[in-house]
C-alpha cells in the first residue's frame, strides 16, 4: 500500500483501454496509479497522464520488471498477444494482473456474478465489453428459466469507440465473447455479433440478448432481470434495460444500453467504460482485501 | 469493348427472399444450371453470409457446410464462391472449414466505412491461394471521398477487386456512375458493383456502373434476393450483350436458368413490394423487411414509419434487433397520442 492507504496500481498500455483506466482511477478512493506505461512518450495517452502529473514510462513491461515495487497490480491494456508474453515473467512476480486482452490467460471475471473468484487468482481476465454487457443478463436467464435451447448476443458500437486493436481482433472478440457465455451460462448453443455504426452523432453502444425458450415466465424473468441490473449500476452508473424482457418470434429478448462516465472517450464509448468499470471494481476488491489483511497472494493461483 | 465478370449471388442475397429456408435440392439443381449457362462464379450461403444463421437475421435450414457441399457437388468451371461479414462469421469457425470444403471466391464484406475490419480476412483468403474480394455494404451512406479511403484499404489487404453494395437500393444511376467513376480512377484493381430494387433502378444501376467503368457485376437471377431483390442477371446479360459487352455467359441457358428459380424456388420476388420502395427511400438494408412487417402487425404499428424512423437513426445491416425496440417506441407513442385524445 502507499501511504495514503491505497493499493498502487501500473497501467500496461496507453491507449484508449489504457488511458479511460487512467482516469477511473483517478477518482478511485483505493487505487493510486504510480506508473502509466507505453512504448511511446508523444503517444495521446502518455501526453495525457504527464498532464495530470502520472509517472510515465516508455519502457513497457521492463519498468515493473526493474522497478518490482512501484505497484501492487497491474492493469494490461495491450494485446492478447504482448498479454500472454507480459504474464509469462509477471507470474515469476507477487503483483496481481488484470488482463483488459482477449488473451484467455486468466480467471474469466464478471463482478456481478463472480468477483468472489477473483480472490484466489493472481490473473484474471475481463473477456470483452460486449461480454461485460451481455453475460449477466444471459446468466440470470438460464438461471430462472429452463429450457433454453439458445443464447444469441448482438454488440452495436460506435465506430469511433473501436481503435485499430479492436478492429485487427474482431475474431477474437466473438470468440472470447462466445467462451464467456459457455463458461457463465447454462446452455448449449451461443452465437456472438458485433456491428460497428458510424452514424454521426455516435450511437450509445447496444447490446441484445435473445434467448429461444418455450413458454417464459416473463414477470419473473423481468424481475430478476432489473434486480442484475441494479447489481450491474452499481459499478457500471450508465447500464440501463431499455427494452425490459419481451417475448417475440419464440425468443425472449432484452435490449440494455450503456452509456460510458465520459472519462477519456465521450459517453458514447459505452463499451470501453463497461469493461474498464468491471477491471476498477475488481482492483477494488484486492484492494479492500489486502486492507484488511485477507489477501494471502503468495497463495493465489497463478492460473 | 470490355469483358463483364458477372458474379451470380442468387442462392446468397435470394436466401433473404425466403427466410434462408433454401434446401439442398434446390441448391443443386441451381448450381448445375449455373454451371451449364457458364455463369463465372456462384455465391452461395445464408444472405448474411458465413456464421450468419442467427435470430438477429434469421435462422438457415441448413448448416454452411451443406449449402457449400450442394453446390460444390454441381459446379466444375464456374467458380464457388462465399460471402462473410467479420463481426458475423470469423476465421476460426468459419472462413478456414469453407476454403477446406473447396471455396475458391471470399466475398469479404463490411460496411461502407469500415473497411479495416476485413483486414485480417482478406489476407488469410489471399494466403490461401484463393481469391478475395472486399465489399462495401450500403455504400449510400457514405462520402464519394470516403468510399475511395476505404476501397484502396481493401486493395492494400490485397484484394483482387472491391464491390460497392447499394444494399438499401437507395441509388439513382447518376449516383453509381459518379462513384464507380471515382473508384475506377483511384483504385488499380476491378471495381464492381451490386444493386438493389427498391427505387427499380437496380438494372439501369447496374449498367450506369458498367458504363462508367465497373468490370464486375453482382445480380440475381429473376432479381432473387433481399427485400425488393436485385438486378435481374438475366437482363442484365441481355442488356450487356445488346450493347456489347462480353460475359462469357450463355444467353439461352441463363434464360433457362431464370425458369428454373421460377419453377423451383419458393418465393420469387414477385415484383416490388410497396414496403420496399419505402426501404430504398429511407436508405435502410433491404434484408430488413420480412422482419419489419412481422415486428409491425406484432406491435400494431404501421411498417412504413418503423422504416423511416430506422433511417433517421442511421442504422446498418446487421442491426435488426433495433427494429423491435424502434417498434415498441412507436407504440408507446401511438398509445399516449390515443390516450391524450380520449382526455
Amino acid at each position: 500500500m502507499s501511504n495514503n492507504g491505497r493499493m498502487k496500481v501500473a497501467i500496461l498500455g496507453s491507449g484508449n483501454i489504457g488511458t479511460d483506466l487512467l482516469m477511473k482511477t483517478l477518482r478511485s478512493d483505493s487505487l493510486e496509479c504510480t506508473r502509466f506505461i507505453g512504448r511511446d512518450l508523444s503517444s495521446k495517452g502518455i501526453t495525457k497522464a504527464k498532464e495530470l502529473g502520472i509517472k510515465v514510462s516508455d519502457k513497457s513491461i521492463d519498468e515493473i520488471l526493474e522497478n518490482p515495487d512501484c505497484c501492487q497490480l497491474v492493469f494490461d491494456a495491450t494485446s492478447a498477444r504482448d498479454h500472454l508474453h507480459h504474464w509469462s515473467l509477471l507470474k515469476e512476480t507477487d503483483k496481481i494482473v488484470i488482463d483488459m486482452t482477449p488473451s484467455k490467460a486468466g480467471k474469466m471475471i464478471i463482478p456481478a456474478i463472480n468477483l468472489d473468484d477473483a480472490v484466489s487468482c493472481r490473473n484474471v481476465n475481463m473477456i470483452s465489453c460486449g461480454g461485460q454487457a451481455s453475460i449477466p443478463l444471459a446468466y440470470t436467464l438460464t438461471e430462472v428459466c429452463s429450457g433454453i435451447e439458445y443464447i444469441e448476443v448482438v454488440s452495436s458500437i460506435a465506430s469511433r469507440s473501436a481503435g485499430p486493436a479492436t478492429r485487427i481482433n474482431i475474431d477474437e472478440y466473438i470468440e472470447n465473447t462466445e467462451e464467456g457465455l459457455d463458461a457463465f451460462c447454462r446452455c448449449r448453443r451461443f452465437k456472438t455479433i458485433l456491428i460497428l455504426n458510424p452514424a454521426e452523432p455516435c450511437i450509445d453502444m447496444q447490446a441484445t440478448i435473445s434467448a429461444k425458450m418455450k413458454k417464459p415466465d416473463i414477470e419473473k424473468i423481468r424481475d430478476a432481470v432489473s434486480r442484475m441490473e441494479k447489481k450491474i449500476q452499481s459499478y457500471v452508473p450508465g447500464y440501463t434495460i431499455i427494452v425490459p424482457p419481451v417475448y417475440e418470434n419464440n425468443r425472449v429478448v432484452i435490449m440494455v444500453r450503456v452509456r460510458g462516465l465520459g472519462d477519456y472517450l465521450p459517453s458514447y464509448a459505452g463499451n470501453l467504460d463497461i469493461i474498464n468499470c468491471a477491471a476498477i471494481a475488481t482492483a477494488e476488491m484486492y484492494a479492500d482485501q489486502i486492507r484488511n489483511g485477507l489477501l494471502n497472494l503468495s497463495k493465489a493461483r497463478t492460473i | 469493348m470490355n469483358d463483364i465478370l458477372i458474379i451470380d449471388s442468387t442462392l446468397r442475397d435470394g436466401n433473404h427472399a425466403t427466410r434462408h429456408q433454401l434446401n439442398k435440392e434446390q441448391i443443386s439443381n441451381y448450381a448445375a444450371a449455373a454451371e451449364a449457362a457458364a455463369v463465372p462464379v456462384v455465391i452461395v450461403g445464408h444472405g448474411n453470409g458465413l456464421g450468419a444463421s442467427s435470430l438477429q437475421v434469421g435462422e438457415a435450414l441448413l448448416s454452411d457446410q451443406e449449402m457449400i457441399a450442394a453446390a460444390r457437388e454441381n459446379l466444375g468451371n464456374s467458380k464457388l464462391g462465399v460471402f462473410m461479414i467479420p463481426g458475423f462469421a470469423t476465421i476460426n469457425k468459419d472462413l478456414s472449414r469453407a476454403i477446406e470444403a473447396g471455396v475458391e471466391v471470399v466475398f469479404a464484406s463490411s460496411h461502407c466505412t469500415e473497411a479495416d475490419t476485413t483486414q485480417r480476412h482478406i489476407g488469410y483468403v489471399k494466403e490461401k491461394g484463393k481469391t478475395a474480394y472486399g465489399n462495401l455494404m450500403m455504400i449510400h451512406m457514405a462520402s464519394k471521398e470516403r468510399l475511395i479511403e476505404e476501397c484502396l484499404k481493401m486493395q492494400s489487404y490485397g484484394a483482387d477487386g472491391v464491390i460497392l453494395m447499394d444494399s438499401s437500393g437507395a441509388f439513382l444511376p447518376n449516383d453509381v456512375a459518379e462513384r464507380i467513376t471515382a473508384l475506377v480512377n483511384a483504385a488499380d484493381i476491378p471495381i464492381g458493383f451490386h444493386a438493389h430494387n427498391n427505387l427499380g433502378m437496380a438494372v439501369a444501376n447496374s449498367i450506369a456502373a458498367a458504363e462508367a467503368g465497373a468490370t464486375i457485376l453482382d445480380c440475381c437471377v429473376r432479381g432473387f434476393g433481399a427485400g425488393a431483390g436485385n438486378a435481374m442477371l438475366e437482363i442484365v446479360v441481355a442488356v450487356l450483350n445488346k450493347m456489347g459487352y462480353r460475359t462469357g455467359i450463355d444467353l439461352y441457358k441463363v434464360l433457362d436458368l431464370s425458369d428454373i428459380v421460377k419453377n423451383e424456388l419458393a418465393e420469387v420476388a414477385k415484383g416490388v413490394d410497396p414496403i420496399c420502395i419505402v426501404s430504398g427511400l429511407a436508405g435502410v438494408f433491404s434484408g430488413f423487411a420480412k422482419h419489419v412487417e412481422r415486428v409491425a402487425m406484432q406491435y400494431g404499428v404501421d411498417p412504413r414509419d418503423i422504416f423511416f424512423e430506422l433511417g433517421r437513426r442511421k442504422v446498418v445491416a446487421g442491426q435488426e434487433d433495433m427494429i423491435v425496440e424502434v417498434a415498441i417506441d412507436l407504440a408507446d407513442k401511438k398509445r399516449k397520442a390515443e390516450q391524450k385524445q380520449l382526455r
